[in-house]
C-alpha cells in the first residue's frame, strides 16, 4: 500500500464543468502526483477505483432515486468529503424546479417525458450526508480547488475567503458597474472566488459563488427595484446557478410577493 | 517660498514634460471604465478635459461640460492610497534549500511618482495615513519609501459634488499644506502656488511670470464659489462623545438592515488602512510568500479571534466602521479618520450616507 492520498471524484446531477476545472489543473496535478493518487475520476480515466478514499470531490446535486443511495455509498467510502460547485452546494440551476411544477418542467424540457425518472427536487449534497467542506462556484475556480487540495495534503485547515465580490473589484481597480453604469450586479451579496471577472468585462455579477457571509440580498433588491430595475429583471438574476440558496431564493420570493401587492 | 505664479493654459504640457524629463511617472485623473480614475498619463491629452462627474448616494456618472477645463470634477472611485498603500503587496519570502530555510524581505522597485490633481481632502487623507504608517515605533518602510518618493501637485476644487462635506471636516476645498505645487484652474491658465523646495526646483526652469492681482482675485472667487457649493454638512461638535454614548441606539438596527457588508465604503475610503497578511506556499512547499492585501472591518473573517468572529452581525460591523472613523480614531490618532470626500456615500451600492446615519443615531446637534 502506498502512502499517497487517494482521491475520488464523483459526479451527480451537473454539467461536468467543475470536474473540467480539476482537469484544467493538469500541471499542478502532475506536480502533486507523488503525493496524490487519483483513484477514481471517470471524467479523466476509465479506471473505476474501489474505495476507500482519503478525499472525495463531489460534483452535482441529488436529483434521482439512485443518487440518494449512491451519495450515501460515497460518504461511507470517504474520509473527507468535499463538494465542488454550485449544484453540489445549493442544488444548481436544476433546482429551479424546486417549488415549481415538476410535471410541467419535465413536459416542457423533454420530448419523451415518460423516460424521465427523477426526484421532484434537486437538492444539495449537505442535505443528505455530512459534508466536510463546500467549495463554491459555477464552475469552481481551478486555483482554489488546487489550493484546498494542497492545504488538505499538508494537514492545514481548508478555507477560502467568504467576503463579497466587491472587495475584489476594488482591489483590482475595477470601477463599480452598478454605481457608474447602473447595471444590476449581485457582487455585493455574492461570495468572492472568481476574481470579479464579470464586472471587469462590464457585466454585473451573476452570483456564481452563492451568497457571501451574512449576505443581505433583500436590501440590494429593494435598492435596485427602486432604481429602475423591474422585478422581471431582478428575479431571473437571483434565479441562476444558486437559485435555491436560501438567501437568494428568499429575496426572489420577497420581490415576487412585493410585485403582487 | 516664491509668490504665486501663473501658468498659461497652453504651457501646461511643459509642466508635464518637465516631470517626465525628471524621471517621474505621472499619475493623474483620466477617463476609464466610464469614470474619472487615477492612472499613468503621458500627455495632457490624457486628462479628462471638458468632462465632469455627477454624484449622488450610490450613483456616479461622467458627462461632458460646456467648457474645456482640465479639472472640473471632484474625486472618483480611486484614491492615491492605491499607490502609497498598494492593495496587494509582497512582504517577504521564505525559501527552503539544502541549508534549511532562508528568508528575504521583498520591496517593490522604487518608482518616482508624481501625483497630478490631488484635492484638498486627499492631501488631508495622506496626512492621516502618514500618522498611521509613519508615526510611532513601527514604521511601514514601504509606505515611507513610496511617500517620500512622490511629488504632489494639488488642484483646488472648482466644483463640489452633493456628497462632498470637506468644509465640515476642515479638510477643504482649499489646499493649504502638504503639496509641492498647487494649481487653481482659471479661465486662461493655472494659478500656481509653490509649497516646497522640490516644487520650486520643478517649476523654476519654466520661467513663469508672477501671478497678477487679477489672477489672485479670480482664484479667491473660485474658492468662495466652491465653498458655497458644498451642501452636505456633518456636525462634528463633540461627535466622538455623542457617538460613543449612543452605542445601543435602535437606529444601528435600521442601517444594519440596509448595509450589505460588502466593504466598498472601506475600500474607496482614502484613510482606511486595514489589511491582512497571509502566507501562501508554492505547490511543492519550497517557497512561502507572505502577502498583504487590503481588508475591511466589514469582513466576517477580519473580526475573527481564534477563528471566531467577535462582530458576528452586520450591525456590529457597521458600528465598528462608523465609530472608528468618527470617534475612536480620535483616541487612537488624535484626530478624525474622515476627511469628508464623500466616496463611501457615492460608491455604496445601496447609497448609505454616513452623515445621514450619524444624524439618525445621535442627532444633528450636540
Ligand atoms: S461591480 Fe458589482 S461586484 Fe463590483 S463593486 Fe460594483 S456591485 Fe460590487
Ligand atoms: S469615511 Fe467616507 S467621506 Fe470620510 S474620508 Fe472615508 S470615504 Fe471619505
Ligand atoms: S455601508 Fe454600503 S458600501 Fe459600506 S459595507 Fe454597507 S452596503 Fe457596503
Amino acid at each position: 500500500m502506498s502512502n499517497k492520498l487517494r482521491l475520488g471524484v464523483f459526479k451527480f446531477a451537473s454539467c461536468d464543468g467543475c470536474q473540467l476545472s480539476l482537469l484544467n489543473a493538469e500541471d499542478e496535478l502532475l506536480a502533486l502526483a507523488e503525493k496524490l493518487e487519483i483513484a477514481h475520476f471517470l471524467e479523466a480515466s476509465s479506471i473505476i477505483g474501489a474505495g476507500p478514499f482519503d478525499v472525495s470531490l463531489v460534483e452535482g446535486s441529488i436529483s434521482t432515486e439512485a443518487d440518494l443511495q449512491r451519495i450515501k455509498d460515497v460518504r461511507r467510502l470517504s474520509k473527507t468529503l468535499i463538494t465542488i460547485g454550485a449544484c453540489a452546494t445549493s442544488g444548481g440551476i436544476q433546482a429551479l424546479r424546486n417549488g415549481a411544477s415538476y410535471e410541467e418542467f419535465v413536459r416542457a424540457v423533454y420530448p419523451s417525458p415518460e423516460f424521465i425518472h427523477s426526484l421532484e427536487t434537486a437538492t444539495p449534497i449537505s442535505q443528505h450526508v455530512p459534508v466536510d467542506f463546500e467549495l463554491r462556484g459555477c464552475p469552481v475556480n481551478t486555483k482554489q480547488l488546487v489550493q484546498i487540495l494542497v492545504d488538505h495534503l499538508h494537514g492545514r485547515r481548508i478555507r477560502v475567503p467568504n467576503h463579497s465580490v466587491c472587495r475584489d473589484c476594488k482591489l483590482s481597480g475595477t470601477v463599480c458597474v452598478t454605481v457608474a453604469r447602473g447595471l444590476p450586479c449581485l457582487g455585493p451579496v455574492t461570495q468572492a472566488g472568481c476574481g470579479a471577472i464579470c464586472p471587469e468585462f462590464t457585466r454585473g455579477c451573476y452570483g456564481c459563488y452563492g451568497p457571501a457571509h451574512q449576505s443581505n440580498p433583500s436590501s440590494l433588491m429593494a435598492w435596485l427595484s427602486g432604481h429602475q430595475h423591474p422585478v422581471e429583471q431582478l428575479v431571473p438574476l437571483l434565479q441562476n446557478f444558486n437559485a435555491a440558496a436560501p438567501a437568494f431564493s428568499n429575496a426572489a420570493k420577497e420581490l415576487q410577493e412585493g410585485a403582487r401587492r | 517660498m516664491t509668490s504665486p505664479l501663473f501658468l498659461p493654459v497652453a504651457e501646461l504640457p511643459k509642466l508635464l514634460a518637465r516631470l517626465l524629463e525628471l524621471g517621474y511617472k505621472v499619475i493623474a485623473p483620466t477617463i476609464d471604465q466610464e469614470a474619472i480614475v487615477y492612472s499613468e498619463i503621458q500627455s495632457v491629452e490624457d486628462l479628462p478635459r471638458g468632462w465632469t462627474d455627477e454624484q449622488e448616494p450610490g450613483h456616479y456618472r461622467i458627462k461632458p461640460t460646456s467648457n474645456d477645463r482640465y479639472f472640473d470634477y471632484v474625486v472618483g472611485p480611486h484614491s492615491w492610497k492605491k499607490y502609497l498603500f498598494p492593495p496587494l503587496q509582497l512582504i517577504s519570502r521564505a525559501i527552503s534549500g539544502e541549508e534549511g530555510w532562508t528568508f528575504e524581505t521583498c520591496s517593490d522597485a522604487p518608482e518616482q511618482l508624481a501625483f497630478l490633481g490631488v484635492r484638498a481632502c486627499e492631501l488631508a487623507a495622506m496626512k492621516i495615513q502618514d500618522r498611521v504608517f509613519l508615526d510611532g515605533a513601527y514604521v511601514d518602510t514601504g509606505y515611507q519609501r513610496r511617500r517620500e518618493g512622490s511629488f504632489v501637485i494639488a488642484v483646488n476644487c472648482s466644483v463640489a459634488s452633493p456628497n462632498c462635506f470637506c468644509t465640515s471636516m476642515n479638510s477643504g476645498p482649499r489646499c493649504k499644506t502638504g503639496f509641492d505645487l498647487a494649481l487653481t484652474e482659471l479661465d486662461d491658465g493655472m494659478f500656481v502656488e509653490v509649497g516646497s523646495s522640490r516644487g520650486q526646483d520643478v517649476i523654476e526652469p519654466l520661467s513663469l511670470h508672477a501671478a497678477t492681482t487679477q489672477h489672485l482675485n479670480s482664484a479667491e472667487n473660485l474658492y468662495a464659489r466652491t465653498v458655497s457649493q458644498v451642501s452636505k454638512h456633518l456636525n462634528t461638535d463633540d461627535l466622538r462623545n455623542r457617538l460613543m454614548s449612543n452605542l445601543n441606539d435602535g437606529k444601528w438596527d435600521s442601517v444594519a438592515e440596509r448595509c450589505l457588508s460588502c466593504t466598498n465604503c472601506t475600500m474607496v475610503c482614502p484613510t482606511c488602512f486595514c489589511s491582512h497578511v497571509s502566507e501562501v506556499p508554492s505547490l511543492d512547499e519550497t517557497v512561502v510568500e507572505r502577502q498583504r492585501k487590503w481588508d475591511s472591518c466589514f469582513n466576517l473573517e477580519f473580526t475573527a479571534v481564534h477563528g471566531t468572529p467577535v462582530r458576528n452581525d452586520v450591525r456590529s460591523r457597521y458600528r465598528q466602521w462608523l465609530t472608528h472613523k468618527l470617534a475612536t480614531w480620535h483616541d487612537q490618532f488624535g484626530e478624525s479618520g474622515c476627511v469628508g470626500c464623500g466616496r463611501c456615500i457615492t460608491w455604496c451600492p445601496v447609497g448609505i450616507d454616513l452623515t445621514v446615519e450619524v444624524n439618525a443615531i445621535c442627532g444633528g446637534e450636540s
